[in-house]
């Protein structure tokens, strides 16, 4: 489905999303609706791996749209963000054209009269042809739109920020030697952030919030089934009735949907077809990042896949 | 249905949750496309566009269940919708229907709703009311009184009394019936009465309030004022950390920075079209806070941890002792555990003994100089009241000496300084900056100038 209409409905987003392999919750279904509707950009905040990128990624593709990817990071700037000059280009140009300059300045007598003839030229070294669109620029060109994804802004600088605000209010750039270029289609922004550090009033201000948090249990079942397929539905259940348990603990780093996900997968390959506590220790390794986090989980592991069975066998 | 999205910004203004005028305008245009037929997905259409941070949207959500949930329909949850939207447009000739099937016919129309029991026609009538008595101006819990009469009149509760008057003659059953109905009339005014003033009071009560709050002396506080300014403190924190946590780049032109010049330029064969300038490097604050904890001052001291450490982003490095007969650190402690436990697990190491400055100095001196250095700002928050022991005010000297600067916080007023057993003016000699701090206001300006002092 490539078009460029709104869509016409919530429903119409969360099947258009899932048809693209993303399991929306009604809060993110509503954001991407009234995105498209209002027109704003989509800040997205969240723990890490709950599919904030992955949100940019499905619609792009149920959209048929190309997708833009800016990864933020300390000390990017408008070089690399928005645009820049061929500076290689337009030196290798003057060389080249060293004796055609001659051959039009040729005829002035004066340095005035060479210096006006210069002039009626114009900025031809500071044209179109000789900016380097970066990713910012690039999104405004797409003739079709495309989705722009600026990805853990809350990595760059705060100066960042506000070279982002022209482009999510108006959707314009203004490069000082060419005037403002205004975007062809307007295209579908969405920021995701790891609230890292506060992001300014300013640029909150301009988009929709939305929270992704850990999915509810029916919902993780949901997306561990389109993502993983032939897994058996107990295991299904077990898995993520053991991996909500285990978010209940004081971890330092939490397991998230993604390392579900790698864990179904992990699971269907080893061929288990139910969680047991042997299996589990494991493969722990996949779900929690951090020894210390391992060696508080170990001693739980027995009586949380118990109940996660039982949860299997009634819920 | 515009005035009530407007009564509701209002609502969620007070709720704590900033909504400028260009969020309203985007929470117009979502509802507009929304709709108000699905009510959780206006809920979330709200918190999307309103709310920026998760405090905020778990304070709207609250303020959402509240402000579209209604007082007076109690069990029909499903005809409160209905209710609500019909509350701002309500048709006078529907009222009229549904009074038709009344039994007496020349009673008032309000008396003919209640006694027919028709609770949507009631909702409709009250929520006129409430709209015809301005309901949503209301500010202070003391102004409950004349907006319940207000709504009652405008509902037209003198009527009601005449029909009363004429049922008990004629047929006091049916009175009696009414006089029931009248009551949980009464009461659903009250209840909506205090709903609003929930909803459209808190803003200003809670302006004041904190305005009060902020100007308390920190020793003195009532036991309920200590969790309230535990949270303003936590506001202020954030409000520090908003402030000073971004570095603003300085960069100083002069120094040239080759290397980086050369790598820059490779591409035209070294000649150097740009330039790239060396930046000023600038320390992030380091901080020694000595905290006396005896008696009055162990509040304030109380706080002012509290506020000190919880500005991570700002401050690098934050070492914090205790004392008052002798000292000890205490960062660890305030580091790992909650501020309660923090706080009571330091008092009962060193808490509430007559404080000896000169010997927790000496104490400061043999275990910790070291970590004074030339970029620490070393603070002192105490009375200086030495129960007549040794001041030491030389070790105060080479602490001073050491670091970059040296402030002491005095709950006292400057008033108190010097006299009784107060050493202030024979210490105030090696400080940089003395200054009273008794109140959250003056411990905000008090840390928020030390922290500005590095940038």
């Amino acid at each position: 489905m490539s078009n460029n209409l709104p869509a016409v409905s919530i429903e119409a987003v969360t099947s258009g999303l899932a048809s693209a392999g993303y399991i929306a919750s009604p809060q993110i279904a509503t954001a991407v609706y009234l995105a498209e509707r209002i027109e704003k950009p989509i800040l997205v905040e969240g723990p890490a791996g709950v599919g904030k990128t992955e949100l940019a990624k499905a619609l792009a593709a149920w959209r048929g749209l190309k997708m833009i990817r800016m990864q933020c990071y300390e000390g990017l700037d408008e070089a690399k963000a928005l645009y820049e000059w061929k500076y290689a280009k337009q030196l290798l140009y003057t060389q080249i054209l060293k004796d055609k300059l001659g051959e039009v300045l040729g005829g002035a007598e004066t340095l005035s009269a060479a210096l006006d003839r210069l002039h009626d030229f114009g900025d031809v070294f500071f044209s179109k042809e000789f900016v380097e669109p970066r990713p910012l620029l690039q999104a405004l060109e797409q003739a079709k739109g495309c989705v722009l994804l600026v990805d853990e802004i809350d990595k760059s600088d705060a100066e960042f920020e506000s070279l982002l605000l022209e482009i999510l209010s108006d959707y314009q750039i203004s490069i000082p030697e060419l005037g403002t270029i205004a975007a062809v289609v307007k295209p579908t922004v969405i920021l995701t952030s790891n609230g890292e550090r506060d992001l300014s009033d300013a640029l909150k201000r301009r988009c929709l919030h939305l929270h992704i948090g850990f999915p509810e249990q029916k919902l993780e079942e949901r997306i561990v089934e389109s993502r993983v397929p032939g897994i058996s539905q107990s295991l299904r259940g077990q898995i993520v009735g053991f991996i909500n348990q285990v978010r209940a603990l004081d971890l330092k780093k939490l397991p998230s949907v993604s390392e579900t996900i790698d864990w179904a997968r992990v699971l269907v390959l080893l061929q288990s077809s139910e969680l047991d506590h042997e299996t589990v220790k494991d493969t722990l390794n996949v779900l929690l990042k951090y020894e210390a986090d391992i060696e508080t989980t170990m001693p739980q592991v027995t009586s949380f896949v118990a109940k996660a069975g039982r949860q299997g066998v009634f819920g | 249905m515009r005035q009530e999205l407007h009564r509701f910004f209002r609502a969620a203004r007070g709720a704590g949750v900033r909504v400028s005028p260009a969020e309203s305008i985007d929470a117009m245009r979502a509802v507009k496309d929304v709709g108000f037929s699905d009510r959780g997905i206006l809920r979330d259409a709200l918190l999307l566009t309103l709310a920026k941070s998760e405090d905020e949207k778990q304070a709207l959500g609250n303020c959402f269940d509240l402000f579209f949930s209604q007082p007076d329909v109690k069990d029909e949850t499903a005809s409160e919708d209905a209710a609500e939207s019909g509350g701002a447009h309500p048709s006078p000739g529907e009222t009229q229907t549904g009074g038709a099937s009344a039994p007496s016919p020349e009673l008032g129309e309000l008396t003919q709703m209640l006694m027919a029991r028709d609770r949507n026609a009631i909702a409709a009538a009250l929520a006129n009311a409430a709209n015809a008595a301005s309901l949503s101006d209301i500010r202070y819990f003391t102004q409950r009184g004349i907006f319940s009469t207000r709504i009652l009149e405008a509902l037209g509760i003198a009527r009601l009394r005449d029909d009363l008057d004429a049922l008990t003659a004629s047929n006091p059953s049916e009175a009696e019936r009414l006089t029931a109905a009248t009551e949980a009339l009464r009461e659903n005014v009250r209840d909506t009465v205090n709903q609003a003033l929930l909803l459209y009071g808190r803003e200003e009560a809670e302006n004041l309030r904190h305005e009060i709050l902020r100007n308390a002396p920190l020793a003195r506080l009532e036991r309920r004022q200590v969790e309230q300014m535990k949270v303003l403190i936590r506001a202020i924190a954030r409000r520090l950390r908003e402030r000073h946590s971004k570095p603003r780049k300085r960069q100083r032109r002069g120094h040239l920075d080759t290397r980086r010049t050369l790598r820059r330029n490779a591409a035209w064969g070294g000649v150097p079209f740009l330039t790239s300038w060396k930046r000023r490097h600038r320390d992030r604050p380091k901080i020694v806070a000595l905290c006396d904890v005896s008696g009055s001052v162990a509040q304030v001291s109380d706080f002012f941890l509290l506020l000190i450490h919880s500005l991570h982003e700002v401050v690098d490095d934050v070492r914090s002792f205790a004392f008052s007969g002798h000292l000890i650190e205490v960062s660890d402690i305030l580091d790992n555990k909650s501020p309660e436990e923090a706080m009571s697990e330091i008092m009962s190491k060193v808490g509430f003994g007559s404080s000896d400055y000169g010997g927790s100095f000496a104490d400061f001196e043999k275990g910790f100089m070291a970590s004074v250095t030339a970029k620490t700002t070393v603070i002192v928050l105490g009375d200086a009241r030495t129960n007549n022991l040794d001041p030491r005010a030389d070790i105060l000297r080479r602490i001073s000496e050491r670091s970059k600067r040296l402030v002491w916080l005095n709950p006292e007023g400057r008033m108190a300084w010097g006299w009784g057993d107060s050493e202030m003016p024979r210490y105030a000699a090696f400080c940089s900056v003395v200054r009273q701090c008794a109140t959250a206001k003056q411990l905000e300006r008090a840390v928020s100038d030390i922290v500005a002092a590095y940038q």
